[in-house]
């Protein structure tokens, strides 16, 4: 019998990427994507559930599934798209929901993957410069998404405790840059001028958005258990990242930035989140050897990562937009996945 | 207003992950066949934020002032190692030391081996000084930052244990060493299994002598110390001009360990204070034995 595979936050970047590669997997029978929203992406096999946002439903289909295995994947890590309640509703109740509905009596729940972020050491003089996913973060978490991911790790923690039989692996991604994905750090990236800080230079470590899905399957496949940084090798500073990407800087002041860009906020001509400016303050390092000890092999180091996303998004300049038209038809997908009139032996065209 | 820090943190178990479900996993080396990625770098600056090229120009700017302002003379200079890590340890003065630069300089001119300096997180936090200040080679004084450098990359590393208790010494306390912290130096060096090598500097002391400190000012500016010094007495830019003051730096013996085994998650605590005071003991008396040779502040 083959996997049995529930990814949570389906339409979001990260589910919609897993779920395409798990669907190329012959070993994986079941997949169930979960979401508020419809999927983004065009998917072959892969069932989407329409959920709540804090997945009130999710004990009645692990139930009914009997999946072995979770991915969750929906973690908000990015505080400018979203209110702090609604991350909260994501972060917190969502991964309690999710750890309740694994852990119940008669679960069938042997693996869980969760994707957090590195935001979780935050950004401080006083950091590390390597931080070890043994280390706590040294400066206490003030902003809002670095508490909500604090507590989110929290639970899987007690998770882990509570259920030895269940392998959990809880990946720390530090910032990512790729051709498709949207951050903060690639949308300033894109600017005329490129954001700084006036008299900082900060050391930042980045990864590119396939290492990011390939470490994501890679904990999905093999056991490793435990806590892993997955950052790309090397720590370039900001300036350099804005050369590789051709950009001239725009120097904001060193203090008072949220007092001095608040008439541009208003506009929402720039959205700079306080854990945004720390990082351009005094950025952050997180230690890869961990997950490449335990067999990673990364595509990417940071000044590649960018490199390979300014490329993309030079190509993207001048041949257009490949702004993916996809929309989710209930109708359709119901029809390719179920209808008995679909003959599911023959490949797919 | 150097490593203070080095030794506030409490050990933390050098395990290689994080582990929320017991288990251990085979370390898989990595496969030297591999082709290493491509690193499309087009600055220098490495992942402590040294750049070598603005290290150059430091070295360029501040060469005249080593040898015509303190005249900096070195005694046993052979006792440092030209291959592998080792971590220097110096007596701390002036109110902007001026034995950091001095000691630095000294060494990677001499020695031709980058020497990054470990120092109060201040100095991060300050726009522009932090920037420059990493570009030449200073890092954050952690522990975890201090093993990297030491035990994985085989650096020469720089410390002053005195911390800021050390440049913040009045004048009329001159030479006469602060606590040595908490021995955390000390325990770094057996965790990464390198020598500890004790530099004596004299001369420091006078470039820039405090008169008095200004409590409230430093509360105000979030500083170690502010201080009054008699170099302000020439004006403003007296107070960031050193006095020529003749350098002399004595290396004294490396200490090793050879008993203690490294890669420890603990070391005896009363093993680490009895080795740091030996070392401050040694630093001390070399102090005494050169300032009672010395015939002149500005002349040695």
């Amino acid at each position: 019998m083959g996997r049995r595979v529930l990814i949570t936050g389906l339409s979001t970047f990260w589910g919609g990427r897993v779920a395409q590669a798990l669907e190329e997997d012959p070993d994986v029978d079941v997949i169930i994507g979960l979401d508020t929203r419809e999927p983004t992406v065009k998917l072959e096999r892969t069932e989407y559930v329409r959920s709540d946002e804090n997945y009130s439903i999710l004990s009645r289909i692990v139930k009914a599934t009997g999946v072995d295995t979770i991915a969750h994947t929906f973690l908000v890590v990015d505080s400018t798209t979203m209110s702090s309640r609604a991350m909260h509703e994501i972060n917190v109740i969502g991964t309690m929901n999710l750890f309740a509905a694994a852990s119940a009596a008669g679960s069938t729940v042997r693996k869980v993957v969760v994707k957090s972020a590195a935001l979780v050491y935050g950004s401080s003089p006083k950091d590390p410069y390597w931080f070890r996913e043994t280390d706590k973060r040294v400066a206490p978490a003030k902003t809002r998404v670095e508490r909500s991911l604090l507590e989110v790790e929290s639970y899987v923690r007690d998770f882990a405790r509570d259920n030895p039989h269940v392998t959990l692996s809880l990946l720390r991604f530090c910032n990512v840059v790729g051709p498709d994905i949207r951050t903060p750090l690639t949308k300033s990236l894109r600017l005329p001028f490129v954001p700084k800080v006036a008299g900082y230079d900060p050391r930042f470590q980045l990864v590119h958005e396939d290492d990011v899905v390939a470490a994501l399957l890679f904990a999905i496949d093999r056991e490793v258990p435990g806590i892993y940084n997955v950052a790309g090798d090397g720590q370039i500073p900001w300036s350099e990242v804005m050369a590789i990407a051709g950009k001239r800087g725009i120097p904001m002041p060193p203090f008072g930035i949220a007092m001095a860009t608040e008439p541009l906020q208003q506009f929402g001509l720039v959205d700079f989140a306080p854990e945004i400016i720390e990082l351009l303050k005094y950025g952050r390092g997180i230690d890869n050897r961990a997950f490449k000890d335990a067999g990673f092999q990364y595509g990417y180091t940071s000044a590649g990562a960018v490199e390979a996303f300014v490329q993309a998004m030079r190509l993207r300049d001048t041949v257009g937009g490949d702004e993916v038209n996809y929309r989710y038809e209930e109708d359709v997908e119901k029809f390719f996945r179920h209808s008995p009139a679909v003959q599911r032996d023959q490949p797919a065209t | 207003m150097a490593d203070e820090d080095a030794r506030d943190e409490p050990n933390s178990p050098r395990t290689a992950t994080a582990e929320i479900v017991p288990l251990h996993l085979p370390p898989v080396a990595d496969d030297p066949e591999a082709d290493p990625l491509p690193d499309p770098r087009p600055g220098d600056v490495d992942e402590w934020g040294r750049s070598e090229r603005v290290r150059g120009w430091v070295r360029k700017a501040y060469d005249p002032m080593y040898r015509n302002w303190f005249r900096a003379e070195w005694e046993g200079l052979e006792k440092i190692p030209t291959e592998g890590g080792a971590l220097l340890v110096a007596n701390h003065a002036g109110a902007i030391p001026s034995d950091a630069p001095t000691i630095m300089h000294g060494v990677e001119v001499e020695l031709q081996r980058p020497v990054y300096g470990l120092a109060d997180h201040f100095f991060k936090s300050a726009p522009v000084v932090g920037t420059l200040w990493s570009r030449t080679g200073g890092v954050v004084a952690h522990p975890d930052n201090a093993y990297r450098l030491l035990h994985d990359q085989q650096q020469l590393v720089l410390v002053f244990p005195e911390g800021s208790k050390g440049p913040g010494k009045t004048y009329n306390e001159r030479y006469r060493l602060r606590r040595f912290g908490r021995g955390g130096f000390v325990e770094i060096a057996m965790r990464a299994g390198v020598p500890i090598i004790p530099i004596a500097v004299v001369g420091a002391e006078e470039s820039m002598p405090i008169l008095f400190k200004v409590p409230s000012v430093a509360r105000a500016l979030g500083a170690p110390y502010f201080p009054v010094t008699a170099n302000m007495a020439f004006g403003p830019l007296g107070a960031l001009v050193h006095f020529p003051a003749k350098f002399k730096l004595r290396v004294l013996d490396p200490v090793t360990f050879p008993d203690v085994e490294p890669d420890q998650p603990r070391y005896s605590r009363s093993r680490i204070m009895d080795e740091s005071e030996a070392i401050r003991q040694t630093i001390q008396e070399a102090l005494f034995d050169m300032l009672r040779q010395r015939r002149s502040v500005w002349f040695g």
